[in-house]
């Protein structure tokens, strides 16, 4: 059974083996997949027009299932690996372990914001940026830039208070849980994270840097979170929503899962606290 | 705002696969629309050299790729396209800067000049 843990609390060699797999994915080309629909979904997804990946009700159970996806792929090269959660409100300056070289590596150097330790570092070879934006070919940090700063644990509980799910328009403008957690509105917590790691993780082909996974899989978590906290609140839209994927409706790219689907993750994964 | 920015968008609004893109762009570029979270008029265009590079802003005009979720509204860097997006609250993001929305599509092309430190952009591509 997959157990996703709070990266802080990794050992030495459950670093190693998640680096690891990691590098295999990019070494035969399929970490790069992840990138390109990623980016795919950010370009086409937008507030008034046909909404699945972002921006929109079916945010959470979208990245719960690509999350998932890529999980798997990581297992299918160790079966040890499950993906770690970085809880950002704890683990909140550039001093963390998540930034050692032996993990993640640290923020980029002034001159062009290149990484240069750890195994994503251009200099090993073994991370050359393929699907992108700009010319760059290296991993690129900023972090904290201009002394930004992460959502604190105060600001992620009031966003787990609210109580309803989403609200009409379903989209950036909406009130509730799923875009305050977003970010469009309010004290933004993960659209925060993304710009204060910078780099690739500012741009449409964030999952370019690993840190993507672990932002996402504590972003699912503070969804589990929230529905503990809130069992009679249910995913919104129920149904005949135009544009935007109702409960029951089936998500692009898969085509075969629906947001229904996606509410209970205890089938795929448990998280090592209770949720 | 131009005329042929209003032209556009009701255009862009009259034809079925542009619906979307037109809802968008009427909200922001017509000026009787009571959208009060949207500015009224659409934006401006503009072209000038930032950090050394051209950015140019405007009427998206035909022959483009179906990239575009500006609202009919393109913006390049030294000739090359950047992807932009307008929010329904009428603020503006792009491939770049894509987490944290700007005010005008101007500010949006000077980060992402910022941004770039100097790389050009690569060609425009959906999936």
């Amino acid at each position: 059974m997959t157990v996703r843990k709070n990266q802080a609390a990794l050992t030495a060699d459950e670093k190693r083996r998640f680096i690891n797999a990691l590098l295999e994915l990019k070494r035969s080309g399929r970490y790069d997949t992840f990138v390109t629909t990623h980016n795919a979904f950010i370009m086409s997804d937008t507030d008034n027009g046909d909404r699945v990946g972002h921006r929109s009700p079916s945010f959470l159970p979208w990245h719960r299932r690509f999350l998932i996806e890529f999980e798997q792929a990581l297992q299918s090269v160790d079966a040890t690996v499950a993906l770690p959660y970085w809880d950002w409100t704890a683990d909140r300056t550039s001093r963390s372990s998540l930034w050692a070289p032996d993990f993640l590596g640290g923020t980029g150097r002034a001159r062009d914001g290149q990484v240069l330790d750890g195994a994503f570092a251009r200099s090993g070879n073994r991370w050359t940026i393929t699907v992108r934006v700009d010319g760059r070919d290296y991993l690129r940090r900023d972090l904290g830039a201009g002394g930004r700063q992460l959502p604190t644990r105060a600001e992620v509980d009031s966003v787990l208070a609210m109580e309803t799910y989403d609200t009409a328009p379903w989209n950036s403008s909406s009130d509730g849980f799923r875009n305050h957690l977003e970010g469009w509105r309010g004290v933004n917590l993960h659209n925060r994270v993304h710009v204060w790691v910078g780099g690739q993780m500012g741009t449409g082909v964030s999952p370019n840097d690993p840190v993507f996974w672990m932002h996402h899989a504590f972003i699912d978590k503070l969804w589990a979170d929230w529905q503990a906290r809130h069992p009679r609140s249910p995913y919104l839209p129920a149904a005949g929503t135009a544009n935007v994927v109702d409960l029951r409706d089936t998500m692009r790219p898969w085509n075969d899962v629906t947001p229904a689907d996606m509410l209970d993750h205890t089938p795929h994964y448990t998280f090592d606290t209770a949720a | 705002m131009s005329n042929i920015t209003r032209r556009r968008a009701l255009g862009v609004a009259a034809g079925a696969a542009g619906a979307a893109a037109g809802i968008a762009l009427a909200g922001s570029a017509v000026a009787d629309a009571p959208r009060p979270a949207v500015p009224a008029a659409g934006p401006t265009s503009f072209d000038e050299v930032y950090q050394g590079r051209r950015i140019k802003g405007g009427p998206a005009h035909g022959g483009h790729h179906g990239g575009h979720h500006g609202g009919g509204y393109s913006v390049t860097i030294d000739g090359e396209e950047l992807h932009v997006m307008q929010n329904a609250d009428g603020t503006w993001i792009s491939v770049i800067n894509h987490y944290e929305p700007v005010a005008t599509p101007k500010a949006l092309a000077r980060a992402a000049v910022r941004e770039l430190q100097g790389a050009p952009l690569v060609p425009l591509t959906l999936s």
